[in-house]
């Protein structure tokens, strides 16, 4: 994985969602509401532009806005994890 | 008792808000605002009847909404077109479609076999075929090789004598003097333009490239040929073409303004998207790997179910978008795009059974063998190998009789 960080205006494109990062309290509140563990949601790496943009560390949960067809805006959630791209 | 259902209404649209997904909820909202003959009670008994209409058209819990999927996707599969067409178009581009498209996305191969970019451009450059065109040319990758008609030598006098196309000049824009720069600037020799032909470039090679004694080394001139032929003038890498098309054509104040586009062969989205005049928030590539490094893997998600309902919808097929939705969710649940397949989300799961049940029997009992796996039978085709009934629908239920009966005090 090369050193040089994204862009910023690559959120800016139509097929990137809104990403957030999770404050401690919001994520146990989302784990609690979906009743499930952290290594139970769908995982982001830790070298995807858009979490290396947001500065997120290992073990956050991302809130995604993703604009669904189907539902108008669908929330999904993600959590970081520090892997090496296999690519 | 009309006050008391407004008051109702409020707590169970406040309840409705965050329980029906938002385009519903808004469409309710649009539509209760226009019935302006209901009475505060009906319009109570139509939220909550939407509400129930939602709730009983959720996915059951234990649904097998995997197996549906694949089934939905599949049964339709089968009546895709199995050959690559040619896109009719102004400039003609291969583009695989049909089944051989759809298995290149779930596979989640690296390259497509016909790379594709749609590329639009910004406010400045959108409405002039002219700018369109500037566009076009900066995408383009072109080298010396495109824009001449021949390069000659002879073995014995380190001279290569290149005769430019003048067609191929004006086509990607450029002069000849750009040429002799390129050509002087990799060092290749120096170069002069015949005086009597502008379109003739001399070059000749230093002493140091080509030393006396392999003057007739044929190998030497050989490789400098296509060192020559390979010299990058301007361009994006791996675009081996780019077209103009026109996106939109409307009418403002009496006059026509058409929006253009371009379309490349090839792909390289990092880089083009870096390209003066292009427009940074549309431009799109079908090279899923690429979006997944340059935009992230929420970006690839969505390119995914774009690329499943494009292939589908061309073919004419009816499928839920649902269904494309759950594939690409499974193909990025963990950062990375895999395949549906062998090597990604089938080959990864836990257990022996449904691994070798997919592909490669054989290998897989040999390799578990060597591992010493177990086998717990707790998914669907484990079950349905053992025999037994698959946790799915009624079968993730399990109820028995107590025996002990609790005797309730108090």
């Amino acid at each position: 994985m090369s050193g040089k960080a994204p862009e910023k205006w690559i959120l800016e494109h139509r097929l990137v969602p809104e990403h957030r990062v999770l404050s401690l309290e919001e994520a146990i509140q989302v784990l609690r509401r979906l009743g499930v563990k952290p290594w139970q949601l769908p995982q982001i790496s830790i070298n995807d532009p858009v979490v290396r943009l947001l500065n997120a560390k290992p073990g956050d949960i991302i809130e995604i806005r993703r604009k669904s067809p189907t539902g108008g805006v669908a929330i999904a959630y993600r959590l970081v994890v520090a892997f090496e791209r296999r690519s | 008792m009309a006050r008391d259902y407004e008051e109702k209404l409020k707590r169970l649209l406040a309840e409705a808000e965050s329980m029906l997904p938002k385009s519903i909820f808004n469409e309710l909202v649009e539509e209760l605002g226009k019935a302006s003959d209901l009475t505060p009670e009906e319009k109570y008994r139509v939220v909550e009847e939407v509400i129930r209409g939602y709730i009983s058209s959720m996915a059951q819990p234990g649904e097998p909404v995997g197996t549906v999927a694949a089934q939905s996707i599949g049964e339709p599969g089968t009546q895709m077109t199995l050959r690559t067409f040619h896109f009719a178009g102004l400039m003609e581009f291969d583009v695989t479609l049909g089944l051989p498209r759809l298995i290149e996305i779930v596979d989640a191969k690296r390259e497509p076999s016909t790379p594709l970019m749609e590329v639009y451009l910004d406010e400045a450059h959108r409405y002039d075929e002219k700018k369109a065109k500037e566009v076009a040319r900066r995408l383009e990758y072109t080298t010396v090789e495109k824009v001449m008609s021949s390069l000659e030598y002879s073995l014995g006098d380190r001279v290569f004598r290149l005769r430019l196309d003048p067609e191929m000049l004006e086509d990607k824009a450029v002069t000849p003097e750009k040429v002799i720069s390129v050509i002087e600037e990799s060092g290749i020799g120096s170069v002069s333009q015949d005086p009597e032909d502008p379109l003739v470039l001399k070059i000749e090679v230093s002493e140091k490239t080509i030393p006396e004694e392999s003057l007739f080394d044929y190998k030497i001139y050989k490789d400098l040929e296509s060192k020559i032929k390979k010299l990058y003038i301007k361009g994006v890498k791996n675009i081996n073409r780019a077209s103009i098309r026109v996106l939109e054509e409307s009418v403002v104040e009496d006059k026509k303004v058409r929006e253009y586009m371009i379309v490349t062969e090839g792909s390289n989205l990092a880089e083009v998207l870096k390209v003066e005049g292009v427009d940074r928030t549309r431009t799109t590539t079908n090279n899923i790997f690429e979006i997944a490094e340059v935009l992230g893997i929420e970006a690839a998600r969505t390119a995914i179910i774009e690329e499943i309902s494009k292939v589908l919808k061309e073919s004419g097929l009816d499928v839920d978008i649902r269904h494309s939705m759950l594939v690409a969710d499974i193909m990025t649940w963990n950062g990375v795009v895999r395949q549906i397949g062998r090597l990604g989300v089938s080959g990864e799961k836990p257990s022996v059974l449904a691994r070798a049940a997919f592909e490669v029997t054989v290998k897989q009992f040999y390799e578990a063998a060597i591992r010493g796996e177990e086998e717990s039978l707790r998914g669907v085709t484990e079950a349905i190998i053992a025999g037994i009934p698959p946790k799915v629908g009624t079968g993730l239920v399990v109820m028995t009789i107590s025996p002990i009966h609790r005797r309730v005090e108090g």
